[in-house]
């Protein structure tokens, strides 16, 4: 009986483990966090200003974009310990993996060029040219389109993976800087850092369906500046991280209401799911730290400190 | 003198304030609509001043209204230890005071009693003022709502000897306004109610020591952790001495052979 009590503690505490990891721009490291006991484990030297971030399906890589080496690196999620480096062109920030995860899609944000590598053989297969400035990417969850965002052309381009060539473009807000997919790939969301903006795309129309503006009362209009999105698994909420505003917003996804603000960290940058989708992890550039919130409660729980300029964020079972 | 003498008269002193509290309800609610006030009107002026650095007991940040809370639970602790010292005064004048001060029974069981008649309404108002703030989305973890009742007991026995001992002072009604301009501005805004230490820092030490020092301060510390469901120790024995000491000065000072009274008396 006391055997049967102290398993099934060490499993329900085996089933909650779970490791976030934390690109730190400034510290050229990779910051290792517990988020259950909200603790910092590690931290471990990368490469130079490391931002974009990605897990393979299986968990078993990460793949960190170090900018100024101009490469994606992968590493294990055992050892930690760098596997390969990938041709990403210069100066890689954000990419998508595509769901199989055998094809890595960058944004070369000098270059106006969307780089292809195949992931398996580390080389590069093709470069799209997009245009000005891109930088938010994402491939939809049915595999049928890759999108990527021009920051100053204020384009969304359509890219269809099997062809590697741009199929339509959307004119959206000015500065578009992040996006992604619905899971049931219906539906594009796009914030836009200058008009302070969450924009809905009908991914069978390509047009806008719906404009949010994340106005927060009592905040000034020029810190609404909407980065980071995403949506959870039941299409329920949607959260969107507002930079310099200090707060997530949350969005409903059924009638595309703002929910709430939730107060986070300085410069909130990107956010990611726990993979049960029960906690959500914001990065909070100026403050140094992430902030997780309760996703049953809709409540901030914890801020943890990292390290300088956290970046990108991931979390693994 | 047995054990009940001394609960007949704890309950005499007890019975009168509840009395006093039920027949003046709008006393209740003034006292609680001033720390409303706050709450609705000044905090949400300051909405987003604090989200700069996290201080515990909190563990991310939080919008002002969140922590100037504890704060007003003060202010109503605060406010409710000065009235009972008013009312101290009033019962002097009126005469009620001798009756009570001729009971056979020790002065300081007599104040103490006074004290905790005083002390059980500002636990209620405190409540009901939790209640109103969990509406406005400011949440405690629950066991927080249970950690908080010994932290207001202590705090408002401790304000509640400050107003003991301040009444013991004061000669007439008039001279009450002294001790709103002296004593509770002062301690309400050179104390954490309103902004947390480190901010006081910011720009004057000086301010942050007598901050720190104010034993109001740490009546509000003992109950901002208390109702995140944390011990704050250097709060609580400062807190307990601060009442030890205010209570002995206030039994003193209502010695009619020693204490100010006499003094008064001769004036």
């Amino acid at each position: 009986m006391k055997y049967a009590i102290l398993i099934s503690i060490l499993l329900s505490y085996l089933a909650q483990a779970e490791t976030v990891f934390v690109t730190l721009e400034k510290d050229n490291a990779l910051a290792i966090v517990d988020p259950i006991a909200g603790k910092l484990l590690k931290t471990i030297e990368i490469g130079q200003r490391p931002r974009g971030i990605a897990l393979s399906p299986d968990y078993k890589y990460l793949y960190i974009a170090t900018s100024d080496d101009n490469t994606v690196k992968v590493f294990s999620t055992n050892n930690y310990q760098e596997i390969a480096q990938l041709p990403s062109g210069e100066d890689p920030e954000t990419f998508a993996l595509n769901p199989t995860g055998n094809l890595l899609y960058v944004s070369n944000e000098d270059d106006n060029l969307v780089t292809v590598i195949d992931v398996i053989n580390k080389k590069e297969i093709a470069q799209i040219k997009v245009g000005v400035e891109p930088e938010g990417i994402a491939v939809s969850p049915d595999n049928q389109w890759v999108i990527s965002a021009s920051e100053t052309t204020n384009m969304i381009h359509w890219i269809d993976p099997k062809t590697n060539k741009i199929v339509e473009n959307t004119l959206v807000d000015p500065r578009p800087r992040a996006a992604n997919f619905t899971i049931d790939s219906t539906q594009l969301w796009v914030t836009s850092e200058i008009a302070g903006t969450l924009m809905i795309l009908d991914v069978n129309t390509k047009q806008i369906i719906k404009t949010i503006r994340l106005d927060i009362p009592g905040v000034n209009a020029n810190k609404i500046q909407p980065v980071g999105v995403v949506i959870d698994k039941e299409r329920r909420w949607g959260y969107i991280a507002i930079g310099p505003a200090n707060r997530v917003a949350v969005i409903n996804a059924q009638t595309l209401e703002i929910e709430k603000f939730l107060l986070v960290g300085q410069r909130v940058w990107n956010l990611a799911f726990s993979p049960d989708q029960k906690r959500l992890y914001s990065t909070n550039g100026r403050s140094n730290d992430i902030s997780i919130i309760d996703l049953e409660n809709h409540k901030v729980t914890k801020s943890v400190a990292v390290g300088r300029f956290p970046w990108g964020i991931v979390a693994k079972p | 003198m047995n054990i009940l003498h001394y609960l007949r008269a704890m309950q005499g002193i007890i019975g009168r304030e509840l009395w006093r509290f039920v027949r003046q309800r709008e006393r209740f609610i003034a006292a609680l609509v001033r720390p409303l006030v706050w709450l609705f009107i000044f905090a949400a002026g300051f909405r987003a001043t604090l989200g700069v650095a996290i201080s515990p007991p909190y563990e991310t940040y939080i919008l002002y209204e969140v922590y100037i809370t504890p704060g007003l639970i003060g202010m109503i602790q605060l406010f409710n230890g000065m009235q009972s010292s008013l009312s101290m005064v009033y019962d002097r004048e009126m005469g009620s005071m001798r009756i009570l001060m001729v009971c056979p029974l020790p002065r300081w069981f007599l104040l103490m009693s006074k004290l905790i008649a005083g002390v059980s309404v500002s636990v209620l108002q405190a409540y009901v003022f939790l209640a109103i703030a969990w509406f406005y989305e400011i949440e405690a973890p629950w066991e927080g709502y249970l950690y908080i009742l010994p932290a207001l007991i202590l705090s408002g026995v401790m304000l509640g000897a400050l107003g003991l001992l301040l009444s013991s002072f004061i000669k007439q009604l008039e001279n009450f306004a002294g001790v709103m301009n002296f004593v509770i501005f002062p301690m309400f805004f050179m104390s954490t109610a309103l902004y947390p230490l480190w901010k006081m820092k910011e720009s004057s030490v000086l301010l942050h020591n007598l901050a720190h020092y104010n034993p109001f301060s740490q009546a509000i510390e003992l109950i901002r952790f208390s109702l995140y469901g944390e011990f704050n120790q250097y709060a609580f024995f400062y807190t307990l001495i601060a009442f030890v000491l205010f209570m002995t000065i206030a039994v003193i000072g209502y010695n009619p052979s020693k204490g100010m009274m006499m003094k008064k008396g001769r004036g």
